[in-house]
């Protein structure tokens, strides 16, 4: 059995643990820089508020409707995230950190009432960290997902809500569209929907293997998992990106490319700081720059690159992206946004190295170990390569942040005495 | 076939080597060595669940008969039984309030004389954020 633990509008909830003065009260996040809506409690929600819509256009309605807006606090909903799962370690052996506000369980040879227990985790989360959260049981981990759906729309299940019989996951699979199924994204749906597969019932009951033949393994997985047989194990440490990408709004726009350098050398130290985090070498980039989409002259360009070795070494990185950043820039437009990605790498210990080209020294590994352990200890970008620049305008806004409450000595609540 | 050259400086190999947390003894060994213990970690003594405590800055003089003084520390878990006559933090209009739950005489006290005790809500609306575990207070500011 599996248990799906969800925390509902994680962020907005986060926001609201240690000003009590906004429970029930409309609370929305927006992304990194201030630039769209990502999380809206459910006050907010009711008042109409559309998810991932652009904080300007919206200013003026938020304002009128008394809503409580924050910027993004990463810091916070980190903690509160770690706190989410270690209190529910107490619950299982086996936990799965899925994302940020999503925990796998397992709980195989658990003999208690599943639902019982699924109301105890609910109530120590709230208890504990002040933490709603949704529960959804069943012995495989795409029906655990439907269950905590079910969890979430039927009030009726107080929070918590146990598919352990067909007859149980079927009355839930035919109530449901098949673009809710953990992993069927809106264009696989689409295709299910030409194929005569509406709702997750239809998916439920066609032929693994067929169907498995006309799309993928997954989806031949995605069938027999919502047919009760479990094909996906639970992971409790995630294995490494395939793929790191680090892409951010400007905080204002940019129009020169000494700036757009600076900017995109910053993200590829920021990429290849979390490739050494998972003993991983870059071997190709991808670099794009773009205008916003609203400009009325908008330019979009990217471009890939490939290292002449294998590397994890941030001085080589940048300059490679400064140079195809040279390329893609073009002189005239507002640039908004910039990405590096390193799209093509692989783990360390597998590094073959050519007998006619030179691999990555010793030096450089010595100088990434050095420069991440300072930054570890003193704090982000303490040291960084100098073609980042200092103290850019492309830095992020963050006008409404909120205190790192529990990371940050500075910021620790008061209390009135 | 073309042949590069590579400069010598770009083709030193990796080579780990096990690195020993003893050194080699020069004189008399040490008679502690075998007997070693952890140093003390002062979580451990004043935290008992981590992921449900936080820390909070006293802010007042209402509590100084408690020996909470302004400034002061804070360690307060989540997880504890709001019980008769706790220190606890209470949400008071909204606000994080430190006072003394006495649930006898539905109020929460003060510890000092020239504040008033505030009455108690209906129960259900009474929400404790936690009940204060220990007070830090700094002696001597080095």
């Amino acid at each position: 059995m599996f248990a799906l633990v969800d925390c509902n509008s994680c962020y907005a909830a986060c926001e609201q643990i240690f000003r009590p003065d906004l429970r029930g009260q409309p609370v929305i996040v927006l992304s990194n820089n201030d630039g769209c809506i990502v999380a809206r409690n459910a006050e907010a929600k009711a008042l109409g508020i559309p998810d991932l819509a652009p904080y300007f256009k919206l200013k003026p309605m938020l304002k009128r409707l008394g809503v409580h807006v924050f910027s993004s606090n990463y810091p916070l909903y980190g903690d509160t995230s770690n706190r989410v799962m270690e209190t529910l370690r107490q619950y299982s052996p086996s936990v799965e950190v899925y994302s940020i506000d999503e925990m796998f369980l397992q709980l195989d040879g658990f003999t208690m009432d599943l639902n019982d227990y699924g109301q105890q985790m609910k109530q120590s989360l709230w208890q504990d960290v002040r933490m709603p959260v949704g529960v959804g049981i069943a012995p495989t981990k795409t029906l655990a997902k439907l269950a905590n759906h079910g969890a979430k729309k039927i009030p009726q299940t107080n929070g918590v809500c146990v598919l352990d019989s067909p007859k149980k996951w079927q009355w839930l699979q035919k109530r449901m569209p098949v673009n809710k199924i953990w992993g069927i994204g809106s264009r696989l749906s689409k295709r299910l929907v030409e194929q005569g597969i509406i709702t997750i019932a239809d998916l439920a009951a066609a032929d693994p293997r067929q169907l498995g033949n006309l799309f993928s393994v997954n989806m031949e997985r995605t069938i027999r998992e919502l047919n009760g047989e479990s094909c996906m194990p639970l992971e409790e440490s995630p294995p490494a990106k395939k793929q790191i990408y680090c892409t951010r709004s400007f905080g204002q726009r940019i129009n020169t490319l000494a700036e757009l350098q600076q900017a995109t050398c910053l993200y590829a130290a920021r990429a290849a700081e979390k490739l050494r985090a998972q003993d991983s070498l870059a071997i190709t980039l991808h670099v794009f720059i773009n205008t916003s989409h609203h400009a009325s002259d908008t330019y979009f360009n990217s471009k890939t690159v490939k290292l002449d070795y294998p590397t994890n070494d941030t001085r080589m990185i940048e300059a490679l992206v400064k140079k195809a950043v040279a390329a893609l820039y073009k002189d005239g437009y507002s640039y908004a946004k910039a990405g590096v990605g390193i799209v093509e790498l692989q783990g360390r210990s597998h590094k073959q190295n050519d007998f006619f080209t030179a691999g990555q020294s010793m030096k450089s590994e010595a100088l990434m170990v050095c420069m991440d352990g300072i930054n570890a200890k003193f704090g982000r970008n303490s040291t960084h390569v100098a073609a980042q620049g200092i103290g850019g305008r492309w830095a992020m806004s963050q006008k409404m942040l909120s205190p790192a409450y529990t990371t940050r000595w500075k910021d620790i609540p008061e209390v009135i005495c | 076939m073309i042949i590069t050259k590579i400069p010598l400086d770009q083709v030193q190999s990796y080579l780990p080597l096990p690195l020993y947390s003893d050194s080699v003894a020069a004189g008399f060994p040490s008679p502690a060595e075998d007997h070693t213990d952890q140093a003390l970690d002062l979580n451990e003594h004043l935290i008992a669940k981590p992921s449900a405590t936080y820390f909070a800055r006293a802010s007042g003089d209402s509590m100084e008969g408690a020996k909470i003084y302004d400034g002061d520390l804070l360690v307060v878990d989540r997880s504890q039984r709001p019980e008769q006559g706790r220190i606890v933090i209470a949400s008071v209009d909204g606000q994080l309030t430190c006072k003394i739950l006495d649930i006898n005489n539905r109020c929460l006290r003060a510890a000092n004389p020239d504040y008033e005790a505030i009455p108690l809500p209906d129960e259900t609306d009474l929400v404790i954020e936690g009940v204060v575990m220990h007070v830090i207070h700094h002696m001597c500011w080095a």
